[in-house]
């Protein structure tokens, strides 16, 4: 196991360095100038070629990327071009709040998911199992920037119960655990967790009922096992599969939905993303792409790593 | 806006800007009267009580300073405050000169070339050519407190969090991209714009539906730009929009360089009155006003143009017809666009239309759509740039700013300005023009400069230079809540004059 767990962590090196590496040329891939972000439009030549110099936009790409992963190894991703703030303190702040976001989204879309595809793989061709096919259909395509807007229009302007838009009340910058904070999650919360929730229960519905087929099964109702201890069994076969889409759904919602976030002004990555790429916000782009593929690589180590736990085949094949 | 603009003096993020972090926490030498509504408003004494020129060296500008004024942090403003304040912006070796606050202000005081302390309450700034124009420079201009940098450790990133200017609010809290808490001063020196509120929040809604979803929620009083089509339901709902005339205008800039579509005059005015532009403003639900030449007809610049800009479909054809153009043979053209972006109003929407309506005249026009960032730098380069002449592109798409006769008209029109040396992107080079603006910048009778620029006006026009379509309104939508809000004719709003 100990082998698997190395193997595991040697693999994601060179992932991480490309990386690194893509997140920091995507941005040159990109039309436009960085500086417009700081320059008004109509600079003169001379403002625009002192502002390259005073950024290093005037060395060679190469030589850029290696100071660029030199200090993000020390964990200095620079400093925002449109703010003049430090890209790691805006990422983490962003980071912090979506974490926030997507934990809640993830919790109730897991909990749900699991909850309606055990449920339709259980009862296949019952009005649950098209209720939950149906629902999971809407939640994996359906425009979220609309559902988000019209979850808005209903809950905050004509019932008024919840806020439209931002992360708390506001003031302090600081995020407290009680109800007058809670309640500018659960709109943003509830249109972010469709997603996990329609991709979840479409898988357990379908592990569940190709499971109920299975010849084990079959043969553990013969011997006489309890229906809660047959579900134990289906459970432990099919939880790596849902771990495994469970992650990638997680580290999905950690990039923030840009558009969700957007609507609802959530101070999350989506919106950092959002705003560095609309203000061609260079060190900021790359920044933030960097901790969340970074992210993405984590996520699915941990995966990798928790799965054989569970299955303990997988970590001999 | 997805930020709230910088707080340490020069705010970034353009014009619209300066109502929010720019006049409310500092003052300029010279202002702009914004807490007016019915006429353009004029430079007015902000930190400067009077300015004049000298007599013997028109390059010389003599500053009176006011006295008995106190930044927010209680040190008192002097002329050394102001000479600290240009080294901070012009002179990069200075100690607390400041790269972004620079690159914000140095395009708009292009002037400057020289300054020096008379004494305690004189500034003497030498300009680098005699420049007449040079006092419209100065609202963009911005005074910080020289003490509370060095209270803050000289460093920019604090004053930030803990600006001091002298302006009529104080910043108490700013939360980076979320808010910005000004309150008011209750010892600002101009006694007359005393802010009525004691606290405003700002807070940066870039999405204009949720914009709007605020505002209906009551989260905000006010906001910025509604979409059109939210209009009918906001105004049902009680909710009230303030709109003013705004120097703001959305055109083609045409190329008139040899070899462009549009260097036959014929062509440019045919197009000027192909548009509906009565139809534009509807397709924008009332949020514009039709636009006859660069200004305003309100504005003190216009003039008395002979080509009168309006719809006449009939004398548009007849013109493409004495070009040689026709329904068989139809003038073909590239336009670069924006496909939105701020104060591009409802670009894609209303391209079409011109689209459309320029096919009625036999002018078949075609579009490059790149995002606003990447159309600038195609507007910087100007027509003749590879980027632009080479791939057939011989108009570009972009609002202009018309607030001052720098921004709204020379420098369309200057020939030294011809792009990469500035924004005249499409060649206009007219001899006669540049000894009119030549004149402007010698003449220091603000009558004499006013009637030269309504003559310059009157040319652009006359030449059909570009494709006027609308001016802006710069809308705002206000909750039952705001018993007052004063909105100028202006980009620079006074947030001193809401009241609720």
């Amino acid at each position: 196991m100990l082998i698997y767990i190395l193997k595991r962590v040697l693999y994601a090196i060179p992932i991480a360095l490309s990386v690194t590496v893509v997140s920091f040329m995507l941005v040159y891939l990109a039309p436009g100038d960085p500086l417009n972000a700081i320059a008004p439009a109509d600079a003169p030549a001379d403002v625009i070629a002192s502002l390259k110099s005073a950024y290093g936009l005037d060395r060679p790409v190469p030589v850029q990327y290696g100071m660029w992963l030199l200090r993000a190894v020390q964990g200095d991703l620079g400093t925002s071009i449109a703010s003049g703030r430090s890209v790691t303190g805006e990422v983490m702040s962003a980071v912090s709040n979506t974490l926030m976001l997507a934990g809640f989204a993830s919790f109730a879309g897991v909990l749900v998911g699991c909850i309606l595809g055990a449920l339709a793989g259980y009862h296949r061709d019952s009005w649950i199992d098209r209720l939950a096919t149906a629902l999971s259909v809407i939640g994996v395509s359906i425009p979220h920037y609309w559902l988000g807007l019209v979850l808005t229009i209903i809950f905050s302007i004509w019932l008024g119960w919840l806020p439209a838009m931002g992360a708390g009340p506001g003031g302090s910058g600081e995020w407290l655990w009680d109800f007058e904070h809670l309640q500018y999650l659960v709109l943003p919360a509830l249109t972010l967790s469709v997603i996990p929730m329609g991709i979840i229960t479409r898988t357990v519905r379908a592990l569940v009922s190709d499971m109920l087929e299975q010849e084990f099964v079959m043969a553990l109702r013969a011997r006489g096992l309890s229906g809660r201890a047959v579900f134990r069994h289906i459970a432990k076969n099919t939880a790596p599969t849902v771990l495994a889409v469970a992650g990638l759904q997680i580290g999905y919602l950690m990039g923030g939905s840009i558009l969700v976030e957007t609507v609802f002004a959530w101070p999350g990555t989506g919106f950092l993303l959002n705003t560095a790429i609309f203000q061609r916000d260079m060190p900021l782009l790359q920044g933030t792409l960097l901790v969340l593929c970074m992210f993405f690589v984590v996520l699915n180590l941990i995966v990798d790593i928790v799965q054989p736990m569970i299955d303990p085949r997988m970590g001999r094949n | 806006m997805t930020d709230i603009p910088l707080t340490t003096g020069q705010p970034d993020r353009g014009a619209g800007a300066y109502q929010f972090t720019g006049h409310t926490l500092y003052d300029p030498l010279i202002a702009w009267e914004a807490n007016i509504s019915n006429h353009p408003g004029k430079l007015v004494p902000g930190l400067a009580t009077s300015w004049k020129v000298d007599a013997k060296d028109h390059k010389k500008w003599l500053f009176t300073l006011r006295q008995g004024v106190k930044f927010h942090d209680s040190s008192e403003f002097k002329a050394d405050a102001v000479i600290w304040n240009l080294d901070k912006v012009l002179a990069d070796k200075s100690p607390q000169f400041d790269a972004k606050q620079s690159a914000q202000v140095r395009p708009r005081i292009p002037s400057i070339a020289s300054y020096r302390k008379v004494n305690d309450y004189t500034v003497e700034i030498t300009t680098k050519d005699v420049d007449a124009l040079f006092p419209y420079q100065l609202p963009w201009f911005l005074i910080s407190s020289p003490a509370q940098w060095e209270k803050m450790g000289k460093d920019w990133s604090q004053v930030a969090i803990h600006p001091s200017g002298t302006g009529p609010f104080k910043l108490d809290k700013l939360v980076p991209r979320e808010r910005a808490d000004l309150v008011k001063n209750k010892d600002y020196w101009d006694k007359t714009r005393i802010a009525k509120t004691d606290r405003i929040v700002l807070i940066p809604i870039p999405d204009a539906m949720t914009r709007v979803n605020a505002l209906l929620n009551g989260q905000v009083d006010i906001i910025e730009t509604p979409p059109p089509d939210v209009l009918p339901q906001l105004k049902s709902a009680g909710f009230r929009i303030v709109q003013n005339i705004t120097p703001h205008v959305w055109p083609y800039h045409f190329s008139t360089l040899p070899g462009s579509p549009w260097a036959d005059i014929r062509v440019r005015k045919a197009a000027n009155l192909a548009i509906d532009r009565d139809a534009v403003v509807k397709l924008l639900n009332g949020l514009a006003t039709p636009a006859t030449g660069q200004m305003d007809i309100t504005s003190p610049w216009f003039g008395k143009p002979t080509f009168k800009i309006h719809y006449d479909l009939a004398a548009a054809r007849k013109l493409m017809a004495e070009a040689g153009y026709s329904k068989e043979h139809p003038l073909v053209a590239k336009v670069i666009i924006a496909q939105g972006g701020t104060g591009q109003m409802l670009s894609l929407p209303m391209n079409e239309f011109i689209q459309q309506s320029l096919a009625e005249v036999n002018i078949q026009v075609s579009f490059e759509v790149v995002e606003l960032e990447n159309l600038y730098l195609h507007w910087r380069s100007g027509a003749k740039a590879d980027m632009n002449a080479g791939k057939g592109i011989s108009a570009i798409n972009l609002a202009y700013v018309t607030a001052d006769p720098f921004y709204g008209i020379t420098r369309f029109v200057d020939s030294h300005y011809i792009a990469p040396n500035g924004v005249n992107w499409g060649g206009y080079n007219n001899p006669k023009v540049d000894e009119m603006v030549d004149k402007i910048r010698t003449s220091f009778d603000t009558k004499v400069q006013d009637g030269l620029l309504a003559k310059v006006h009157e040319t652009m026009v006359n030449d059909a230079l570009m494709l006027w379509v609308v001016h802006d309104v710069n809308p705002h939508a206000l909750s039952p809540k705001v018993k007052e809000f004063v909105q100028a004719q202006h980009w620079f709003q006074d947030l001193t004059t809401i009241r609720m």
